[in-house]
């Protein structure tokens, strides 16, 4: 985790993709603080007309205090499905969990209303998209902060408001007893995130996710509210996931990097390795599709194809028809065989049946 | 938010300025002969219509009766009735062609049976219609929610005076379970108790557009992403559907029951008739009958008035109800 100032955000993925790779036998560095989510062998499926939704798969990973989490993936990869999971916020009506979550030593499959209930915000909180449609447009900022404060404390009205604009302080925003008092449409929509993170952390939770918290802004605010969920994570110590599909944001403030796509995880390690030397051909179409401020091109990098349907999955790995290096496979198993995840290098996992992946992926010209 | 009230109580005023005009034109300068009505058929000589013309001033210029209505809706006015003046203090409805009792008069007994059957009514379809839509909201796709859906289409769309002709049919009359309407002079009791009948089945039948209301309301708030952070939070699920998802769901709700409120209180023509209610609405049929203009003209006013001012109370209400209102 470096604690240098952060560069401006639309270059930063470039300068870290490009970089010299860092030397491989670096060793990962000792994972710190205790595991406080560990998901093992996840699968969420929502019944359509069409056929039941494989939204995750297979989904194995783990968060520790201290540490950041990038879950990158596009749009439908199964990233808010998951962690919104470990939240149990899926209506058990309309979708079928099957695998395990635990969440700071308990189970969240298939756990009842009261147990979630006292996780919820207490142990892991989250932090969404949009923070105009995700505040209540009728309650004042600092009553809807203090609800969530007065669910886990037995407190009085007046010591959970108080807490409440201790928390707008301390998510930085000015004159907080008076903008408590304000509702959400009263703020800008830097300040409506910083109050959603301030609501986040209200009680002090071992797990933050972040789902896309700078989707929504503008780059010079989306700086300012990543600095703001980095320095609050060196205050509190806790574990935080980052969903994002925005790979400069990873390269910034992320320590581990989780890459799914069509609703399984098809590469993980530290996000500095990952991003300078990706393993599987899709987390290195990604890099190579990052918009470059210094190469003369007129034309953006894409990658050919669009996701599949998560009700008719293609066969075998989920990336071939889109994938560039299949061919380099001998004896063509993309199309057939689903590739396990599998260490590929000292503290790196892949989904893919490519056995030298770097080798083929650094001589590969993606057009 | 003092000027949002103003600026919107202020329209109010004018809607009502030229709602008075248009109902002047409608009955006063329309086609219908009152005079003709009264003189009745046979010995009606066309000496006796000019009298009665003139007795009732619809001889006179339509501009002039028109300065002399507003002067009377504004100050009052003498009237001549049977060709002696009485005054009409303001705001001056006129005197019944029939009767020659004064309107305003007629109107203002007549409106507390009306009001009270308005608020039972209310009562009954608010309670009703919203929690069962919001049951129906949660448990979405359910055979409960379809069959509150169902229900709600099949029953709301039989026409009320077959519902309201069969319930009282039923329950006063048959199986007398229910009392039948006495007025407020034979006491307060057996008045109200009266009113229970026709409250029970004009609730039911604006309830099941309240089910309606209430259910897609429900389903659009809970699906929002304010509801999910409140669920996010750890409270109790009673907090996050009545706190966070009803509170929101009940802003549309508020606007269509100002415009049934006010369709209420200026009286239900089928439903006071079929069970004897004295009201504005039964009022308003038999002045129709006799072609009565000025109870006619008095209670479409009375309507138009209330329309007007339960949508300023709705305009209001909203502002309290969802804050983003009050900037604009």
């Amino acid at each position: 985790m470096s604690a240098q100032p952060v560069p401006p955000q639309d270059s930063a993925a470039h300068d870290v993709a490009a970089a010299s790779a860092p030397e491989r036998n670096v060793v990962t560095e000792a994972p710190a603080g205790e595991v406080v989510l560990k998901i093992t062998d996840l699968c969420v499926r929502f019944p359509s007309d069409e056929g039941p939704v494989n939204a995750v798969q297979d989904l194995t990973y783990e968060a520790r205090l201290g540490r950041t989490l990038a879950i990158v993936g596009e749009s439908g990869s199964g990233k808010s499905v998951s962690s919104m999971a470990v939240l149990g916020l899926h209506n058990p009506k309309r979708s079928t969990i099957t695998g395990s979550i635990l969440l700071d030593g308990n189970e969240i499959v298939g756990a009842d209303e009261s147990l979630l209930r006292r996780l919820r915000s207490n142990t892991a909180a989250m932090i969404f998209q949009d923070p105009l449609s995700a505040l209540h447009p009728f309650y004042k900022v600092g009553s809807q902060i203090a609800e969530a404060y007065l669910a886990h404390n037995s407190v009085s009205k007046d010591i959970a408001a108080k807490r409440a604009v201790e928390m707008l302080e301390l998510v930085g925003i000015p004159n907080p007893a008076r903008r408590a008092k304000q509702y959400p449409h009263e703020f800008s929509g830097g300040m409506r995130q910083r109050a959603m993170i301030a609501l986040g952390l209200v009680n002090n939770p071992k797990l933050l996710i972040a789902d896309e918290p700078t989707t929504a802004l503008d780059v010079t605010v989306q700086a300012q509210i990543l600095d703001l969920v980095k320095d609050l994570q060196r205050e509190f110590g806790s574990a935080v996931i980052l969903i994002t599909h925005d790979l400069g944001v990873v390269a910034e403030v992320s320590d581990d990097i989780l890459v799914m796509y069509a609703g399984r995880a098809v590469e993980r390690g530290l996000a500095k390795e990952v991003l300078a030397r990706p393993q599987h051909p899709y987390t290195h179409a990604l890099l190579q599709s990052l918009p470059s401020a210094s190469e003369d091109s007129d034309q953006l990098q894409t990658i050919k194809g669009s996701p599949p349907s998560l009700v008719h999955l293609p066969s075998g790995c989920s990336f071939h028809p889109r994938c560039m290096v299949k061919d380099r496979v001998p004896g063509d198993p993309c199309a057939t065989l689903l590739p396990e995840l599998r260490v590929s290098s000292p503290g790196r996992q892949i989904r893919c049946h490519l056995t030298n992946p770097e080798s083929v992926l650094d001589q590969e010209v993606v057009s | 938010m003092l000027i949002y009230i103003a600026r919107r109580a202020l329209m109010a005023v004018s809607v009502l300025l030229v709602v008075l005009v248009a109902t002047f034109l409608l009955f006063f300068a329309g086609p219908s002969d009152p005079a003709q009505a009264m003189c009745g058929e046979l010995r009606c000589t066309p000496q006796r219509l000019e009298d009665i013309r003139r007795s009732l001033g619809t001889d006179r210029p339509v501009a002039e009766q028109f300065t002399e209505y507003f002067k009377g809706l504004a100050v009052g006015r003498e009237i001549y009735v049977s060709g002696a003046p009485r005054t009409c203090s303001a705001p001056c409805l006129g005197f019944s062609f029939r009767t020659g009792i004064e309107v305003k008069e007629a109107l203002a007994t007549r409106f507390p049976n009306t009001a009270m059957l308005a608020l039972m009514t209310m009562a009954i379809f608010l309670t009703v219609g919203i929690s069962t839509g919001v049951l129906a909201a949660r448990r979405r796709g359910t055979a409960l929610d379809r069959g509150v859906v169902g229900f709600s289409q099949v029953f709301g769309s039989i026409p009320s005076y077959i519902l309201g002709l069969l319930f009282a049919l039923y329950t006063t009359v048959l199986y007398p379970i229910l009392p039948r309407y006495a007025n407020r002079s034979d006491g307060l009791g057996p008045w109200f108790v009266g009113l229970i009948a026709p409250a029970i089945i004009l609730g039911l039948i604006y309830a099941t557009g309240y089910v309606r209301y209430a259910r897609a309301s429900m389903v659009d708030t809970l699906n929002q992403d304010y509801v999910r952070t409140a669920r996010s939070k750890g409270i109790s699920e009673q907090k996050v559907v009545y706190r966070h998802a009803l509170r929101a769901a009940l802003s549309p709700v508020v606007t269509i029951l100002g415009l049934d409120m006010a369709g209420l209180l200026s009286g239900t023509l089928v439903t006071e008739h079929i069970f004897g209610v004295d009201g504005i609405g039964k009022f308003a049929i038999e002045s129709l009958r006799n072609d009565d203009l000025p109870i006619i003209m008095g209670t479409v006013l009375i309507g138009c008035v209330l329309v007007v001012v339960m949508n300023l109370i709705v305009d209001i209400a909203y502002s309290f109800l969802d804050p983003r209102v009050r900037l604009s």
